[in-house]
């Protein structure tokens, strides 16, 4: 791009990322989320064949949550080509800063009547741990919910990315630092509720967090977020910065003998999916209703890169899809066949690392190729992306 | 020859040994009513006739000691009965036979007594077991046996012992020298409960010190130090032991690891999947011993060990084929379809032998341990799996140095295009390798069985211990496994000694991930030039 006088503005370049069709199919999804779903939840009567229940509502909504996550970690993994095995620390993290917000707004109505959380008058605390000392404010719990998390990526990955791990390595130091804080959170005087995390929650902002408008009101911010998600990525992967990310993740050294330093792209990219994970965080715990250590477990942060896997890496409507696939497929083999349950996702991650490299949306793509008869393979981005990023 | 000389010391103290009966009317309060005179009672008879008063007293704690009239008779087998005066056959018996009946506390004095009449038996072994048992109750009445013991006793082992006993039972002394020179006797054991003794001493009770005796106190307040700093010195032995033991077995979960990720660069996610599979084979040959060869059911572990070793690696060469093969060159998607595996391996597991731990048990030469002090055993199951990891050890170090296969693993960590093009069937290496990965994984799972609980679940919990354990010690390096793996051991167990278990673990984890950003080849880097991949 030749330097021109006046940059087009930010907010153009923003509307630019998306063409014209798949504006109209975040339309389409907006309209669905912000119009549709309250309708048929709230105004439709239950017997009603379109309407939804409270049970889809938070299934879907908990599946929005997942789809950001996996969206972050397609930007790291997928664009970045570092495979993360620590993003469920961020997203719990941001549940539990969000989390303790939510303790706080049950006020006196705990089995204790106490100002403090009952899992610290169960242990028998007199005042709250310094680090949760403002969590009643929500304003506070959204600014730990963005910076916590994004100063531990930062400071981590700092030191990760300075000095040059990469590949595996890199995969397992993040394995260990979730599973260390896993093993902290369960602690119970740690000041993070141990094993049963915190729960029972009454209350966000005031209004009842069961209540069938808050419920809406949680899935529409989801969606939005979901979008919002998307979008950035869209941007980012598209601008100047995107590309020198890709190119790091193609040939870092050729990259570094260019004169770029990989640290600060890396980093950034890192610090962004963290952030994410985070929000991701903080909106599923009160569509859920709980957050505990054991969404910091190994299994956790692994199955966050097979929704990435199976959707398809380098393409952001991939781990969308993925996201919705592998969790639909689980809360429906949970329920009706729990013992097949974990020989499903065993093949799946087989599956989706030898027969689909660039997950279903490649699959998609290639078979569209085929039905046109053009012989030629889809060599699309996800098809250069699946190449670069097993290196 | 001991017993003579015995019976010479006793006789030379001025005790009759002439009589071989003991007198009828030392035996009789034994009847009395009262515990106290029952108790003195004992004593009498021990000190007025060891030798003999030892059938009478067993046979009073056993129950069988009667009183018939005046007389007081021991109840021998079939209806006998014996005068307990002269141990003779009394025919026919009395009629009219009594029980004496006796309550806890007679009891506890009489196995007292009876533990310190066997400081006089012509056996070592059950002078020296005597010895250990006094030291564990001795109190004043004691003293003059315990003097008389001394007095004949000529192992020094025994000696030790029986002065320790016999300062712990002057301590009631009313003479402050007596008091002092016990003190300071005591301060030579090692034993926590000789602290607890001393550390009475030298409180207070109420305003006056249960001590009345200033200098006593300051002896004993040595003499506690002194044993505490052999308690900690045991203390700190018997850690860095636990240590090295937890070491041997990272060590084992590491060893498969080190082929299977350190040589061929493969990260295997379903290795804890692999030590589950050596764990069930331990249990799976228990139950075909129990089944078909009762008898050496204490054998079954030796079984256990080659099959543990071949279904792990069968299992190993299967995942390698069928998946691992196709995904060479790609560590971030291995690592993805290893995951999936171990799931697939851990559900199979669920469902083959259910969702529920299984009970391996330890065959009988493993229980026990050896006891080098008081307060410092060593189990034999944690020294045998040190000994059976250092053999697993040298075997894999003789496989890769000594064998052909060892050689052609070699020239494929290398060089894997030049030793395919000198001739090295590299993808049999691959496999095979993989496959001694997996069956040493096995073996770990074999000793794993042996303290550690077996379940579906349990390969789960060392995966990233064992990963950490490779990571910190070098890519491609044995001996760097085996040093990050004692070494995590032995620190994680010093550091569990002041942080407790789950923070020793964080704190581990954590220098763990400051030392890779400080070092990212290990402990051990190959040296040399290799290109980045």
């Amino acid at each position: 791009m030749s330097p021109s006088p006046a940059r087009t503005p930010f907010i153009v370049r923003l509307g630019n990322s998306f063409d014209a069709r798949s504006w109209g199919m975040v339309g389409v999804f907006a309209a669905f989320a912000l119009i549709a779903v309250p309708i048929m939840h709230l105004v439709l009567p239950a017997d009603h064949p379109l309407h939804l229940s409270t049970w889809f509502i938070t299934l879907v909504g908990k599946i929005l949550c997942y789809a950001i996550v996996a969206v972050a970690m397609d930007l790291i993994w997928g664009y970045g080509g570092i495979l993360s095995l620590g993003h469920g620390l961020f997203f719990a993290l941001g549940g539990y800063g969000f989390g303790m917000y939510l303790m706080r707004q049950i006020g006196r109505d705990g089995s204790y009547q106490s100002d403090l959380p009952d899992f610290m008058v169960f242990l028998d605390w007199k005042e709250l741990p310094w680090f949760w000392i403002g969590s009643d404010s929500f304003l506070w719990a959204v600014l730990l919910v963005l910076v916590v998390p994004a100063l531990i990526a930062f400071v981590f990955g700092y030191f990760a990315f300075r000095s040059r791990i990469k590949g595996v390595y890199f995969s397992i130091i993040t394995q260990a630092l979730t599973y260390a804080a896993m093993l902290l959170f369960f602690r119970n005087e740690t000041g993070f509720g141990g094993n049963n995390g915190f729960t029972d929650f009454k209350r966000i902002l005031g209004h009842p967090i069961t209540a069938p408008e808050t419920r809406v009101v949680l899935f529409a911010l989801s969606a939005l977020a979901l979008i919002g998600t998307l979008l950035l990525a869209r941007y980012l992967v598209r601008s100047k910065f995107g590309r020198v990310l890709t190119a790091i993740r193609d040939a870092e050294s050729r990259v570094m003998f260019i004169g770029y330093n990989p640290l600060w792209y890396k980093l950034f990219v890192w610090t962004l999916s963290a952030m994410l994970c985070a929000v991701a965080g903080a909106l599923y715990v009160p569509q859920v209703g709980i957050i505990n250590p054991s969404e910091m477990s190994v299994g956790n942060s692994i199955e966050i890169a097979i929704w990435v896997a199976v959707g398809g890496r380098g393409t952001l409507i991939g781990p969308v899809i993925g996201a919705f696939l592998v969790n639909l497929a689980k809360s429906w083999f949970t329920v009706s066949f729990p013992e097949y349950w974990l020989f499903f996702l065993g093949t799946l991650f087989i599956v989706a690392t030898l027969y689909l490299p660039q997950g279903v949306v490649g699959l998609w793509s290639r078979l569209r190729a085929r039905g046109r008869g053009a012989g030629a393979t889809a060599d699309g981005p996800a098809a250069a992306v699946a190449k670069g990023v097993g290196a | 020859m001991h017993k003579l000389r015995v019976l010479l010391a006793v006789c030379l103290l001025g005790i009759s040994c002439a009589q071989a009966a003991i007198d009828p009317e030392l035996l009789k309060p034994l009847a009395d009513d009262d515990s106290d005179r029952r108790i003195a009672a004992i004593l009498a008879l021990v000190e007025a006739a060891p030798e003999e008063a030892q059938p009478v007293l067993k046979a009073m704690a056993e129950d069988s000691l009667a009183l018939a009239g005046e007389r007081v008779v021991v109840l021998g087998e079939g209806g006998r009965v014996f005068d307990a005066a002269s141990n003779r056959e009394l025919t026919p018996p009395p009629a009219g036979v009594e029980t004496i009946g006796i309550n806890n506390r007679v009891r506890r004095e009489l196995a007292s007594a009876l533990a310190a009449l066997r400081l006089f038996s012509a056996e070592r072994a059950v002078r020296w077991q005597a010895a250990q048992e006094v030291n564990q109750n001795a109190d004043a009445k004691m003293l003059p046996l315990l003097e008389r013991a001394l007095a004949v006793e000529q192992d020094a082992e025994i000696r030790s012992r029986l002065q320790l006993a016999r300062a712990q039972a002057s301590l009631g002394a009313s003479d402050a020298g007596v008091r002092l020179d016990a003190v300071r006797t005591l301060g030579e054991s090692s034993d926590p409960r000789v602290r607890q003794l001393l550390l009475s001493l030298t409180e207070k009770r109420g305003d006056t010190w249960v001590e009345t005796d200033s200098a006593v106190r300051a002896a004993a307040g040595t003499s506690i130090r002194s044993i505490e700093e052999r308690l900690a010195w045991a203390d700190n032995l018997g850690r860095a032991f636990t240590g090295l033991s937890l070491g041997s077995i990272l060590l084992l979960a590491a060893l498969g690891l080190a082929i299977t990720y350190g040589v061929m660069g493969v990260i295997n996610m379903a290795h804890g999947e692999l030590l589950m599979v050596g764990a069930y084979s331990a249990w799976a040959m228990q139950s075909v011993f129990r089944a078909h060869l009762p008898a050496a059911l204490d054998w079954y572990l030796l079984a256990a060990i080659p099959v543990g070793f071949l279904s792990a690696a069968l299992v190993g060469v299967l995942m390698e084929r069928i998946v691992i093969r196709h995904l060479y060159g790609r560590p971030l998607e291995t690592l993805l379809a290893t995951w999936g595996i171990s799931l697939f391996l851990m559900q199979v597991a669920r469902t083959l032998f259910g969702a529920q731990n299984v009970e391996v048990a330890n065959p009988s030469w493993m229980a026990g341990g050896i006891e080098l002090l008081p307060n410092l055993m060593l189990p034999w199951n944690r020294i045998i799996i040190v000994a059976f990891s250092i053999a697993v050890l040298v075997a894999m170090w003789a496989i890769l140095n000594l064998s052909r296969l060892g050689m052609f693993v070699r020239a494929v960590t290398q060089n894997r295009p030049m030793a395919g093009c000198v001739g090295v069937p590299t993808g049999r290496v691959d496999t095979l390798a993989f496959g001694l990965g997996a069956g040493i994984a096995g073996l770990g799972g074999v000793a794993l069985s042996q303290i550690a609980n077996v379940g579906p679940d349990m390969g789960q919990g060392y995966i990233v211990d064992s990963f950490m354990v490779v990571v910190l010690g070098g890519v491609g390096q044995l001996a760097g496994a085996v040093w990050a793996a004692l070494g995590l051991g032995v620190f994680t167990k010093f550091l569990e000694g002041w942080t407790g278990a789950v923070v020793a673990k964080i704190v581990v984890l954590v220098i763990i991930i400051v030392f890779i950003q400080k070092r990212p080849q290990g402990l051990f880097a190959l040296k040399g030039r290799f290109v980045e991949s």
